[in-house]
C-alpha cells in the first residue's frame, strides 16, 4: 500500500494519495466505506418494504371486500334493510318525499350541509340529499366518531325531542345524523356519515362498493 | 484419621471443586465481577423508602407475565374463529387454566398499579433529572411498551369490548391527517377489524413488543447502575465516598440489604395479589369488562365502550377535546385529530419532564409549596379524568341552555385536561419561582 501511495504521489501534485499521508486518513477507504454503507441502507430498505407491504389486506381480504349486489325493490317507502360490504353495515334508506322535502329544512343544524368534505362521498352523491335517486339513500352505518353503528331513529319527534325530524342516533357517544347521513352541530362525529361508491345495475338492483367509473 | 477430620477434609474438597468451578467459569464469563457490579457491590443509597419498593415489583410482574404468558400461549389459538372459544376452554377445561390465565390478566392491571406507583416515585423525588435523563427516557418507552402490550393483548380473547375497543383506537390512527386512513388499514390488514388483525395482534403480543421491553427493562437497569440511585432526599451519595475504600459513606450494598428488604415488599404484594385472583378477578368491570364474555360482533357495537382501567385518563382527554371545525373555505375538513393529538401528547409530554423541571433541587422534601400544589392539582386531575373515563359522558347530566346543555361531564373533564396539560406546560415557570429549602450535604435517614 504504502509504495503505491508513493508511485501516485510522484505523478500529479494534490492526488488522494498526498493527502492521506498529510492527514493520516485513508480519504480512498473513507469514500469505500461511505459507499458500501449507502448501497447496503439502500438494500436494508428494499428488503423492509415486502414486510410493511405483507401487512396491508390481503388478496383474500381484498376479495371479501368484492362489491355487493341488493335488491332494493321490496323496501317499503319509508323503510330500511341493511347489508354487509367489507364487514361493515351499509343501510339502504327509501325515503318518502316528505322526508326528503325535510332534508331542506335543517342546514343551518349542520356541521357541513353542503357536503363540501369530498372524502365522505362520491362526487356523484354531492347534492342536497347525497344520492343518485333523490329517494334512495346509501350509507354506511359507521359513526364517523369512533366507528360504532348508530341507531335508526326514522320517525320524526318521539324519545328524540320535538325538533327530531327523523334520523340516526349514535349511542356510543350520542353523535346525532338526518337522514341523508349528514351530521348536526354539536355531535362528538365531526362530519357526516360514508356514502359508499355505488352504482345502479338495473332499476332496482344496485351496486355496492364500485360505481359508474369502475372505483371500488 | 477419626471421623471428625474426614468430614473436614471433604468440607475443604468440595469448597475446592466450586472454587475451582467458578473460576473456570469467570475465566470465560465474567460472572463474578456482574454479580459485584449489580449486586454486592453496587451502593445504594440507605435511605431508600416505601415508593422504592415498586421498581423491583414491576420486574417481578413482567416475569409473571412472561411466564403465564408462555403457558397461555400452549392452548390459546390466535384465530377470529377459535380464539373466543379457546379462552373459554382455557378456563374451564385445561387443568388449572383458570388459574394462568387469572394471573395473567390481573397481572396485566398490577403491571400498570406498580409501575404507576414506580412513575410516581420518579416524580416526587425528581429521579429523572441529571444525570438520570436516560433511565427515565427508557422507563418511558418501557411504559409506552406496556401500553402496546395491553392493547394487543386485550383483543385476543376476542369479546365484544376486544373487538370494538381495538376497532376505536386502531380508528384513531385514520384520524392523523393525509397518511391516517392507509396507516389504519395497514395495521388491521383488512378493512375491518378481522381475522388478519387478530393473527398479527397476537404476534406483537408474544413475539416483537416482549423482545423490545425486555431489552428496554435491561437498558433501564445498566442505565442506572451507571450513574447510581436517586433517593428521597434527592442528594446524589457519589459526592461523599469514604476516602480509602472509594465506597459511598451513604450507601450499601443492594445484596444482601436491598435484596431482603424487596423479598418483604413481594410478600406483601403476592398477598394482595392473590386476593384479587382468588376473590375477585374480573375487579367489579375494571379488570376484565362484562362485554369481553360476549363473543365479537362486527354488526353490533355495544351501548357503552370503555377502555380498562389503566387507559382511562388518556381516552377522558381524547373525548374532552372537541374535534377541529374545518374551514370549508380552504378545503380543509373537519378532524378527529386534535383530540387524538392530544391523547398521544397525554403519554409522551413525560418524555419531556427532564427538561421541564428547573428546579435547583430535586426531591418534593425540599421543593416549595407552589410546586406541591401543582403536584396535587395534576394528581387530582389525572385520578377525575381516570374516573370519567370509565362512565359516558352523560352521566352527570347536562347543564342548563345558558352553558349551551353541554354534558356535566364533559365540562369537568376539558377543565382538568387544561390542568393535566398546565402541570407540565407550566413547570418551568413554577419551578423556578418556586421557594426551596436548603439540601443537605448528606441524605437524611
Amino acid at each position: 500500500m504504502a509504495e503505491n501511495r508513493n508511485d501516485k504521489n510522484q505523478g500529479s501534485a494534490h492526488t488522494d494519495a498526498e493527502r492521506n499521508l498529510n492527514t493520516g486518513v485513508d480519504l480512498e477507504k473513507r469514500n469505500f466505506l461511505i459507499a458500501t454503507s449507502a448501497v447496503g441502507a439502500l438494500g436494508c430498505a428494499a428488503v423492509a418494504v415486502p414486510f410493511v407491504k405483507s401487512m396491508t389486506p390481503s388478496e383474500r381480504a381484498k376479495a371479501a371486500g368484492a362489491p355487493v349486489e341488493v335488491d332494493i325493490s321490496k323496501i317499503a317507502p319509508g323503510a330500511m334493510m341493511t347489508v354487509e360490504w367489507r364487514g361493515k353495515p351499509v343501510w339502504i334508506i327509501n325515503r318518502t318525499s316528505e322526508m326528503t322535502a325535510e332534508l331542506a329544512k335543517h342546514d343551518d343544524q349542520l356541521t357541513d350541509p353542503k357536503c363540501d368534505v369530498t372524502s365522505q362521498q362520491p362526487s356523484y352523491c354531492k347534492n342536497s340529499d347525497r344520492s343518485i335517486k333523490p329517494g334512495i339513500a346509501v350509507i354506511v352505518g359507521i359513526c364517523t366518531h369512533l366507528g360504532c353503528s348508530p341507531t335508526a331513529k326514522m320517525q320524526p319527534k318521539g324519545d328524540m325531542g320535538d325538533s327530531w325530524s327523523g334520523g340516526f342516533f349514535c349511542p356510543c357517544h350520542g353523535s346525532k345524523f338526518d337522514l341523508a347521513g349528514r351530521v348536526f352541530k354539536g355531535s362528538p362525529a365531526p362530519i357526516n356519515l360514508v356514502v359508499p361508491p355505488h352504482k345502479y345495475l338495473t332499476e332496482s338492483t344496485l351496486l355496492i362498493g364500485v360505481d359508474a367509473e369502475g372505483k371500488a | 484419621m477419626t471421623s471428625k477430620t474426614v468430614v473436614k477434609q471433604s468440607k475443604s474438597v468440595m469448597a475446592n471443586v466450586l472454587n475451582d468451578g467458578l473460576n473456570w467459569v469467570d475465566e470465560r464469563f465474567p460472572l463474578t465481577s456482574n454479580i459485584k457490579a449489580h449486586l454486592t457491590e453496587y451502593y445504594a443509597p440507605k435511605n431508600f423508602n416505601f415508593w422504592y419498593f415498586f421498581g423491583s415489583l414491576s420486574l417481578l410482574v413482567l416475569v409473571l407475565q412472561i411466564v403465564t404468558g408462555i403457558f397461555l400461549t400452549m392452548h390459546y389459538k390466535p384465530d377470529a374463529e377459535l380464539a373466543f372459544g379457546s379462552v373459554e376452554y382455557i378456563m374451564r377445561d385445561v387443568p388449572w387454566g383458570w388459574l394462568i390465565r387469572y394471573m395473567h390478566s390481573t397481572g396485566a392491571s398490577m403491571f400498570f398499579v406498580v409501575v404507576y406507583m414506580h412513575m410516581f416515585r420518579g416524580i416526587i423525588y425528581g429521579s429523572y433529572r441529571n444525570p438520570r435523563e436516560l433511565i427515565w427516557l427508557f422507563g418511558v418507552g418501557i411504559f409506552l411498551c406496556l401500553m402496546g402490550e395491553a392493547f394487543f393483548g386485550y383483543l385476543l380473547p376476542w369479546g365484544q369490548m376486544s373487538y370494538w375497543g381495538a376497532q376505536v383506537i386502531v380508528n384513531l390512527f385514520s384520524a392523523i391527517p393525509f397518511i391516517g386512513p392507509d396507516v389504519s388499514e395497514w395495521l388491521r390488514g383488512d378493512y375491518l377489524v378481522s381475522d388478519a388483525t387478530l393473527n398479527r395482534f397476537f404476534a406483537f403480543h408474544v413475539i416483537a413488543l416482549p423482545f423490545v421491553l425486555v431489552g428496554l427493562v435491561a437498558a433501564h437497569i445498566i442505565a442506572l447502575h451507571e450513574v447510581g440511585s436517586n433517593n428521597p432526599d434527592g442528594v446524589e451519595i457519589k459526592k461523599t465516598k469514604d476516602k480509602v475504600t472509594g465506597i459511598p459513606l451513604d450507601g450499601i450494598p443492594f445484596h444482601p440489604y436491598y435484596t431482603v428488604k424487596d423479598i418483604v415488599a413481594v410478600v406483601v404484594f403476592l398477598m394482595v395479589f392473590s386476593t384479587i385472583i382468588f376473590f375477585a378477578p374480573e375487579m367489579g368491570g375494571y379488570f376484565l369488562e362484562a362485554n369481553n364474555f360476549v363473543p365479537a360482533n362486527p354488526l353490533v357495537t355495544p351501548a357503552h365502550i370503555a377502555p380498562v382501567w389503566y387507559f382511562t385518563p388518556y381516552y377522558s382527554i381524547l373525548r374532552a377535546v372537541p374535534p377541529f371545525p374545518g374551514i370549508g373555505l380552504l378545503g380543509i375538513p373537519p378532524s378527529l385529530f386534535p383530540g387524538v393529538a392530544a391523547m398521544g401528547l397525554s403519554v409522551m409530554v413525560f418524555a419531556l419532564l427532564p427538561w421541564l423541571d428547573k428546579s435547583p433541587v430535586k426531591s418534593i422534601r425540599y421543593r416549595g409549596t407552589l410546586y406541591k400544589k401543582w403536584l396535587a392539582a395534576f394528581v387530582v386531575s389525572f385520578v377525575v379524568l381516570g374516573y370519567l373515563g370509565t362512565e359516558p359522558a352523560n352521566i352527570w347530566g347536562q347543564f342548563g341552555a345558558l352553558l349551551g346543555n353541554a354534558d356535566r361531564a364533559t365540562v369537568v373533564a376539558r377543565v382538568f385536561t387544561i390542568v393535566y396539560f398546565a402541570f407540565f406546560m407550566l413547570m418551568p415557570w413554577y419551578t423556578k419561582k418556586d421557594k426551596t429549602l436548603p439540601v443537605p450535604e448528606r441524605v437524611t435517614g
